[in-house]
Formats: C-alpha cells, structure tokens, sequence
C-alpha cells in the first residue's frame, strides 16, 4: 500500500510540475510580429528538415561535428553574413545543401531568433 | 551433460536451473538477434562518424554525417529497449509460470519493430528527416513505433498481470519504463503544437524533460531485466523484495521524474527548474550501484563460475556506474556544468552509460539465456566471447578518456576564445585515438555478438541431465 501510495505522490507531482513548466517555467517576454513568427517557423521547419542538429547544437542539444549556433549570430567573430557564405556554399566538413536564397533568408531569420531568446545568457 | 559442474538445486519453480521451453522462446531469441544486429549496424555508422571528424571530406557528399549521426543513434537506441523486450520475451513466462497471453503478438511485433526500423533506415538513407535529437526520423514514425510497442504492452500486463503489493522490484521496474516511454514518447512531440513550437525556450526545455525521462525509461527496462537476472543467479528474490531495494528504486523513479533539468542550465528557463534538478541531481547510477555492489557480496563462488559470463558483464557494468558516476556528479554541478555541457565530456557520460553500462547488463541478460537455452554450446564459445567482453572494455576505457580529453581542450578554446576550427585542430589527437578504440570497441563486440549468434543457432540437444537430486530438471512446458 505504501508503495502504491508512493507512486501516486510522484506522478500527481509530474503531472503538477510539467504544468507548470509548460507554462510559467518558459514564458518568452519576447513579442514578435505574424510576418516574423511565419518566418521563423519556416526557418526551424528548415532547420529541422536538413536535420543540422546532426552536426550543430542549440541549448546544448544537437552533434559536435559543426559550431554551437546558439549565439552565432550576435558573435563577432561570425554573424550573420559569414552564416549566410555557409549556408550558400558549404565549408570544409558542412556539404553544400544548395539552399535557396529564400531558405538562406528563412533560416537565418530563425537563428536570429535564437540568438535573441539567448540574450539572458550572454 | 552439463560441463560445467552443477549448481545447487534451488526448489522454487521458474528459477534458473531450472530449464523451461516455452513456444515464444523462439521469439525471444530472434528480438535479441535483432537487437544484436542494431547493434552491429549502430557501431558500424558510429565507427564512420569517428573516420569523418578526422577526415572531414570522407563520405561527406555520399553519406555525410547529417546521415550517419541519426542512424548510429537510432540503431544503439534500438538495441537498448530491443533487447530489453527480447529478455522480457523469455522471463515473462517464467515468472508467470504460464505461456505469454498472446503468443502470436510477440511475433507480430518483432515484424513490426523489423518493418518500422527498416523503414526509419531507409528515410535516413533517403535524406527525410524530423531533425529532433534522438527522434531525428519524420514525425509520423512515432506514431508506428508507439504502435509496434503495443503487442508488447499487452503480452508485459497480460501475463504478468502485475500484483503492486507483493511485487519484486522489477515489476515496477519494467511497468514504469514502459509506461514513461509512452508518455515522454508523446511529450517529444508536443513541438508539433505551435504553443510549443513558437517559444524556442519551451520548445527546447520540453524537448530536454521529454528526452532526459525518456533515457530513465529505457533504463527502467534494463535495469529491472539485470534486477530479475541477478534474483536468478543469486537464486532468491530477498534483494529484489527488500525495503532498502524499493527505497532506492523510488528514488531513481524521482530521478526520472525530475531531474533532467540539469541539461537545462544553459537554457534561459525560471531559475526553479534548475533549482529542482540540481537539488535531485542525477544519482540513478549510484542508486544502482549500491544495488549491484550489495548484490555481488552476496554471490556464492558456485553460482559465480555457473554463469560466469553475465557475472563477468555485470562486474564490467559496476566499474562503469564507478566512473560514470563521477562525470554524472561533475556535470551536474552547475559551475562545471556551465563549461563541460556542449562539449564530448557529456559524450563520454552518454557512450559511459550506453556501452560500459546498457550494453554490459544487456549482454549480461543475453548470456543468461544462452546459458539456460544452450549450456554446451555457450560453454564451447565462452573463452572467445571473455576475449570480446575484456577487449570491448579495454578500448572503452581509451575511448572514455579520449572524450573526456577532447572536452577539455573543447574548455580550454572558448576560454580563449580560440575559433571552432582552431578547437577542432588542437582535438585531433584525441579525434585519432578515439576512432582508433572504436574500431577495438567494434572488434570486442562483434566479437560478443558473432559468438552469441553461433550459439543461437547450434542445434543443441535437449537431452538431460542427470537424474539425481541434484541435476538440472528439463520440462517441456507445450505452450
């Protein structure tokens, strides 16, 4: 009986505390407009299709093969028109995917709002 | 004859000197072949993805590592939670002492497992993604996996028809790995839902809480399969039954729960999911260690030199819970955490876990069976499968600490501030040596694996055994 008791407990308070991540452990204070929030959606669908978590991380999930991107697009030292020569012709361990100027656009858009998601940890 | 001199009789029914032939044996036999050759198939993609981080043009426009990451992954996963069921196949009917509920279903889902697996490869080969970790197949392959799983789902309840109160610790064990793969199955895909989707920082929490509870899941299966062999070689079930087993049980239970947020430091969450993560930590492995240290001082030499191959497996699993506890401690310090996340130190955790410690008690499980199946056979490849066990892990620990070295110059580049490619330049002698032990980790086990098929697929006779008080009996269940 204790150890029924005991699993009840705990899954009562899964269910609580995932509520509450789902919802106030992950409000995003950011506001972004219809005509942006379409863009980096296309964006992370892209992102997501092409599977570049294989070889690039964000938050720490994702491969090793290729560059954390999380605040790559706020760093000096890479940015957004060095990403945009990537993605255009690839590099010496990243193939080139023939992206479209409009996916180049698309994704960029996405890591930018990644970036900016990022800026309490920068 | 048995060559090996004989155990003790121990006279509780279903125990494991006592050979038993079920229909669905044979069922379990072809989950852990299958789970075998995921096995032998994920080592071979994972050996490919070391030659391509030392050269970086290798395959790379034929099979690059977009390609070559997701089938490792999918494959070394699949022969985690394959193998766990193929044991579960097997001890299933004799813990319940009866014939699985749906006999049939045990094959319907090893051609469904075989069909959705097939077709996962194929989609990677063909270059369709979902791009999730773990998940990186197309979303709709959830849904047939969640599927092929139910077959299983029905034979686990139905024959075992689980009664909580009197219960050994693997009942729980299993039901709860079950159970949480569904739901952090189906957490993995919440993304789908633009409420999820459009809040990167919900989207990657969610994703880290699904798939952190998702590992402690699979885990659940093997660790209550290890639990159930050692009750077997032990020949009692006190461990299993004992308070201090179930208060360690309920405390990796928390842990699958709650604490997989500490993959979440980085991520800019409120500060209490940190908090509650960092406050539970992640001590499943030390929880089962204690267990198998325990377990282990209580082993007879008798039963040590019976199955001396899982006992060997199992002493291999405890050296790496020793090791990997340590990375887990370090890692989960948010102060070391905040420079070993992103780097191979957390590999080196993963590949500690999934070789040192799954593949160890699994194959541990797998011996198990053999030796019950086919004693004489197993007996005859014994010394060539030990060469496999000590080779897997002599070069796991080359690779182990490989990864923990390229992490650290990984540390030392962005402290200063040296670009990727300088980083991924000043990691090639530890690039060198951990694809060159991957290609012993690869020998070790193929090694392991070539020797379990063969002695799958001997044709032993079932003939007994001696007749005295102390032989092994031999029952011919029919069912």
């Amino acid at each position: 009986m204790i150890k029924l008791a005991t699993l009840a407990i705990l899954l009562i308070s899964y269910l609580g505390y995932s509520a509450l991540v789902y919802t106030k452990g992950t409000q995003s204070p950011l506001s972004i407009t219809i005509e942006e929030q379409q863009k980096i959606t296309e964006g992370k669908q892209i992102y997501q299709q092409y599977n570049c978590q294989a070889c690039h991380q964000l938050y720490g999930l994702g491969g090793y093969l290729g560059p954390e991107l999380t605040t790559a697009y706020s760093d000096k030292n890479r940015g957004e028109a060095f990403m945009r020569a990537m993605l255009h012709a690839g590099g010496n361990r990243m193939p080139n995917f023939h992206f479209s100027a409009s996916q180049i656009d698309a994704l960029i858009a996405y890591l930018k709002y990644v970036d900016t998601t990022a800026s309490p940890i920068k | 004859m048995l060559i090996q001199p004989p155990p003790p009789l121990n006279k509780r029914p279903g125990n494991s000197f006592v050979k038993q032939n079920f229909s669905s044996d044979k069922a379990a036999l072809a989950f852990l072949l299958l789970a075998m050759s995921y096995l032998a198939l994920g080592l071979t993609f994972g050996l490919l993805g070391g030659f391509q981080y030392l050269l970086p043009q290798f395959l790379r426009e034929q099979l690059a590592f977009q390609k070559v990451r997701p089938l490792h992954v999918y494959l070394a996963i699949s022969w985690i939670f394959t193998a766990a069921q193929g044991g579960l196949y097997y001890y299933l009917p004799r813990i319940a002492q009866q014939k699985l509920s749906w006999p049939q279903g045990a094959w319907l889902h090893f051609a469904l497992q075989l069909l959705v697996s097939a077709s996962i490869v194929a989609a990677f080969f063909g270059g369709y993604f979902g791009g999730r970790e773990y998940l990186e197949f197309p979303p709709f392959f959830g849904v047939l996996i969640a599927l092929s799983w139910l077959p299983f789902v029905i034979n686990f309840f139905g024959t075992l028809k689980p009664r909580f109160t009197q219960a050994p610790v693997y009942y729980f064990s299993w039901t709860i790995g079950i159970v949480f793969f569904y739901i952090t199955l189906s957490e993995s895909y919440l993304w789908l839902f633009d409420f999820f989707n459009n809040n990167q920082i919900r989207d990657t929490t969610v994703q880290w809480k699904a798939l952190g509870s998702m590992v402690g899941s699979w885990n659940m299966l093997v660790y209550g399969t290890s639990m159930y062999v050692m009750d077997q070689l032990k020949g009692d079930q006190k461990i299993s039954r004992s308070p201090m087993t179930f208060f360690f049980f309920f405390l990796g239970f928390t842990n699958l729960l709650f604490n997989w947020g500490h993959h979440t430091y980085i991520v800019p969450a409120a500060p209490w999911v940190k908090t509650v993560a960092y406050v539970i930590s992640m001590t499943e492995l030390l929880i089962f260690g204690q267990i198998v240290w325990k377990f282990q001082k209580t082993l007879s030499n008798a039963q040590k030199t019976y199955h001396s191959l899982s006992y060997r497996l199992l002493f291999f699993a405890d050296l790496w819970i020793f090791l990997n506890l340590g990375a887990a401690i370090a890692i989960s310090v948010p102060a070391l955490n905040y420079y070993t996340h992103g780097t191979h130190i957390t590999v080196a955790h993963a590949m500690g876990t999934t070789i040192g410690i799954n593949t160890m008690l699994l194959f541990g499980s797998v011996f198990y069976i053999l030796q019950l199946q086919k004693p004489n056979a197993l007996e005859r490849k014994k010394k060539l499968i030990g060469r496999g066990i000590a080779l897997t892990n002599i070069a796991l620990i080359f690779f182990w600490s490989s990864l923990i070295g390229s992490g650290i110059v990984k540390i030392s580049g962005k402290l200063h501030n040296k670009a990727f490619a300088q980083i991924m330049e000043a990691c090639r002698p530890f690039f060198k040596l951990f694809t060159a032990s991957g290609v012993f980790i690869l020998i070790g086990l193929t090694i392991m694996i070539g020797g379990a098929y063969r002695v799958i697929r001997i044709k032993e006779c079932s003939s007994p055994l001696t007749k005295d008080k102390n032989s092994l009996l031999e029952m011919d269940t029919a069912l």
